[in-house]
């Protein structure tokens, strides 16, 4: 049977408007009964928490940083998708939907993504309103740049720092709700159980990262915007705190994990120097509009970029794709980098990057014209790299970024588990099998600001009011008793090797079977090698220190040991997908030309996978929700 | 190809907030130039851990110079000797081989210290909550472009909205003021006409709590522009001091 979506019926332009009129109400005087518990302060957590509580919920707002101004969305660098056509270039509500449809390589959801284009023009009116120093023209308007995957200038941008002002204006908002009393919140919390009463999300068990102590929330709702999974690589462009483990943890009582294997790299990042390395720094896809990607024309050309002359260089995004040129979407551009370099044109110590090019952007603009737009990136660039991108090209490589799976959810953003709540980059929804640039934040806020608000009002609507269970309910103790356990058992092991060495060698099982390519014979040895080193992670790892204090690498322990059953089930759906789509790159369903090639006939669906215990080996139970497009016509994506 | 060096720490150890601290040493090898301070640190855990000593705890999380979780003072200087940088974006490059570095964490009766090299900063947080945001109805707002914004003020909210809330203007003043953080806040939100509105409430709400919090007053000793990560200018105070005289005169 294919899991119910609960998109609404009627015109694709309609639907959101008729079901916002549709959908129940929960009245003023009633919304102060409920409780609604959020986990994670990024774009979607912090969005979201302001919204309800701005509406009258009693929220509890939960984050692992020590502030909720750190959440990892602070990092993003380029800027946000709106359909508001200032430029006068042609932009429009359908075409964000269609370019964010084609730029997934159709395998999203057709109404949430056009609810989300839909919604877009909002996230802005709203940032501004709340004092986001966005990039203004002369004349005192809003600018705007382009971004890759699209024809039409409609990116929003501060400098190279969106993400931060977006979600300094989210923590702001935030913050104003705490003064207010409506929110309460708790930094240095991390959600290790969902707690499930009669088939319902009722609660969550926390550890309090200071004191150790495990603690138990009761609430009508849960809402988890935990992020995404991109740390399973061990290198990515993501916090090293950011991890998978509230959604694992939610997917282990009952939650369906859909498309786990679709997981973007992103095609501008500084390459890997050593072995002590501990992340990636992305460097934005907004310099593809002034620099110019390439490689020496010569295998193995040891000479300085500046001596190459031009003629020797081969830029091969433009010669591929003459009307995207170096603004193909990530996946194209990943591919082709790694294919350059796997074939032997790579460059720097490694060989493993190629050149990302401002020479020509500056003799064109200026270099103050240069400064201005990517000041602080190229800052960024010089201090990790030790080397000046305005006097020589730097030197890129893609990395892991963003995951596109997650937690599955229905139109409403509520996963199977009713009043579970996934936002932002935690759940599975928007993007399908590869995200366009500067769509996460506005996903993300779309999640938070302008979904969520209303959909979760719609199944509040349905509890008894001021309804509690308490928090001596045996599911409540269950649930703290299984936190309990996995943390004793790590403790426990007393082995003697690191917690990171582990995870940097799960990161290269993971990145070199289940990353830019795949293919049978590698993800079947993937799932073989990932068993055999979840078990030796189990009979052999090191953590120091007590459950009773700060310990920052018994909270890794734990992440990295949930890490270990997603890689598995990577593995698993990549396996099962028996096609091309996307970021999902199957060397068995590729097209002439390389691209990914799609099998609509039998692949035109979401996998959601429902957990079901580790034996040695992950099993997991395949769910399908078949994806209709009932407005678009399915192509072969073409950059051309 | 990179180079190696031998680096004598000295980082403060401490159990507690109530618990005494004390310095301990360790010299490690085979430093590569590429390393970032943090993974220096990494690498220093690792062989801590697999010698059966406890690690040290620091905190960290972006690495990338923007989350604004790494304060770590070094040799006497929050985040170390580059200017507008973040302790997780210092490189070894900047150091030399034989080197002796001493981490501690910020001394600021404000930021307690709750393990180690980490401190508590939730003070930022409650200065924030008191007033710095603009009190726009979640949910509800004009369209964008309804009112046009001078682009050289939006600049100059910008330069001030890029405070990452890390804490060493606090670690590296006398006083340990939190008046550049203050400041900042209060310079972006009142630059552009969104923040204007409130402006007197602003500031004084946001200057009484700083001081109800346990920081000290400014006597300019710009020591906090100096080491600043992201170049937030000590006019942030001017601005404010300017305000808050205004706003306690106007008797608000």
């Amino acid at each position: 049977m294919s899991l119910d979506s609960k998109v609404p019926e009627g015109p694709l332009t309609e639907k959101w408007s008729k079901h916002l009129q549709d959908i129940k109400l929960v009245a003023p005087n009633n919304k102060r009964k409920y409780e609604v518990i959020v986990v994670g302060t990024g774009l979607a957590g912090g969005a979201a928490a302001a919204s309800f509580a701005e509406m009258g919920y009693n929220v509890r707002s939960f984050c692992i940083q020590d502030s909720a101004r750190r959440a990892h969305s602070i990092a993003a660098q380029g800027g946000i998708n709106a359909a508001k056509n200032y430029p006068n270039d042609g932009d429009s509500i359908w075409r964000l939907f269609y370019d964010t449809i084609k730029g997934g390589d159709y395998r999203s959801r057709e109404a949430n993504v056009y609810r989300l284009a839909q919604v877009s023009n909002e996230i802005i009116d709203q940032a501004v309103a709340q004092g986001v120093p966005f990039a203004r023209e002369y004349g005192g308007q809003l600018a705007n740049r382009s971004f890759g995957g699209a024809q039409v200038s409609r990116t929003f941008y501060a400098k190279g720092q969106t993400g931060q002002q977006l979600l300094l204006g989210a923590y702001q908002a935030m913050m104003r709700q705490v003064h207010k009393g409506n929110i309460k919140y708790h930094p240095r919390h991390e959600m290790l159980e969902l707690v499930v009463i009669d088939g319902q999300a009722k609660g969550i068990i926390t550890r309090d990262l200071v004191s150790g102590e495990l603690k138990r929330w009761e609430a009508d709702a849960v809402v988890l915007a935990t992020g995404g999974y991109g740390n399973v690589f061990y290198l990515s462009t993501n916090a090293k705190n950011s991890n998978v483990t509230a959604a694992w943890r939610a997917h282990k009582k009952g939650a369906y994990f859909a498309n786990p294997c679709y997981v973007q790299v992103h095609p501008t990042c500084i390459p890997v120097s050593g072995d002590y390395q501990s992340k990636l720094t992305l460097m934005s896809e907004s310099l593809r509009n002034d620099g110019r990607v390439w490689v020496p024309k010569k295998k193995g050309d040891k000479r300085h970029p500046n001596d190459i002359p031009d003629e020797e260089r081969y830029y091969y995004l433009e010669e591929r794709y003459p009307s995207f040129g170096n603004l193909v979407p990530r996946d194209v551009a990943s591919r082709n980098a790694k294919n350059v370099c796997d074939d032997g044109y790579g460059v720097g110590e490694t060989g493993l990057a190629v050149y990302l090019d401002f020479r020509d952007a500056i003799k064109r603009d200026g270099k103050e014209a240069v400064e201005a737009r990517y000041g602080n990136l190229f800052e960024m660039y010089e201090n990790i790299a030790g080397d000046n991108p305005y006097k020589q090209p730097m030197r890129i490589y893609p990395a892991v970024h963003y995951t596109m799976g997650g937690l599955w959810v229905d139109y409403n953003l509520m996963s199977n588990i009713p009043g579970l709540f996934v936002a932002g980059e935690a759940n599975f929804s928007d993007h399908g099998a590869n995200r366009l640039g500067a769509s996460a934040l506005m996903q993300g806020l779309s999640d938070g600001y302008f979904v969520l608000p209303y959909t979760i009002g719609n199944y509040l609507a349905d509890q008894a009011p001021g309804k509690r269970y308490g928090t001596d309910h045996g599911a409540f103790v269950e649930a703290e008793n299984e936190a309990q356990g996995q943390i004793d058992k790590l403790l426990n092991v007393n082995g003697d090797r690191t917690i990171i060495d582990f995870h940097r060698s799960l990161g290269k099982i993971v990145w070199d079977k289940i990353g830019i390519a795949r293919n049978e014979e590698d993800l079947k040895s993937a799932i073989e090698e990932i068993r055999e080193l979840r078990e030796e992670f189990w009979q052999n790892v090191k953590v120091p220190g007590d459950k009773n204090n700060y310990n920052k690498y018994l909270e890794f322990a734990g992440r990295v040991a949930d890490f270990f059953e997603l890689a598995e089930l990577m593995a698993e759906d990549a396996l099962n997908r028996d096609e091309s789509a996307g970021c999902h790159l199957r060397e068995e369903h590729q097209t002439e030309e390389g691209e990914a090639l799609r099998n609509d006939e039998d692949y035109s669906f979401v996998a959601a996978w429902e957990y079901g215990g580790v034996n040695g080996k992950l099993e997991e139970t395949l769910h399908k929700e078949n994806l209709e497009f009932e407005f678009v016509e399915l192509k072969q994506r073409s950059y051309k | 190809m990179s180079k190696e060096m031998t680096i004598h720490l000295k980082y403060w150890k401490q159990d507690g907030p109530d618990a005494r601290g004390y310095f301990e040493e360790y010299t490690l090898d085979n430093v590569n130039e590429h390393m970032s301070f943090l993974e220096m640190l990494d690498v220093l855990n690792e062989e801590l851990m697999l010698k059966d000593k406890a690690p040290v705890e620091f905190d960290y999380d972006c690495r990338e110079g923007i989350c604004g979780s790494c304060n770590l003072v070094i040799n006497g200087q929050a985040h170390g000797p580059k200017e507008r940088v973040a302790a997780c974006q210092l490189h070894m490059r900047n150091y030399s081989d034989g080197d002796h570095i001493t981490i501690e964490p910020p001394r600021a009766a404000a930021f307690p210290v709750i393990k180690d090299l980490v401190v508590d900063r939730s003070a930022f947080d409650r200065i924030i909550e008191a007033g710095g945001y603009v009190s726009v109805k979640t949910g509800a707002a004009p369209e964008a472009n309804s009112i046009p914004v001078e682009q050289e003020k939006a600049n100059k909210a910008f330069d001030y909205a890029t405070c990452i809330g890390c804490g060493a203007c606090v670690a590296a003043c006398p006083n340990a003021s939190a008046s550049l953080f203050t400041g900042a806040k209060i310079a972006h939100l009142n630059k552009l006409p969104q923040g204007e509105v409130e402006r007197t409430n602003r500031v004084v709400n946001m200057v009484d709590q700083m001081k109800e919090e346990g920081f000290g007053d400014c006597s300019n000793y710009a020591e906090c522009e100096a080491v600043c990560p992201v170049g937030i200018s000590i006019t942030a105070i001017a601005e404010m001091r300017k305000d808050y005289i205004k706003a306690v005169f106007k008797g608000d």
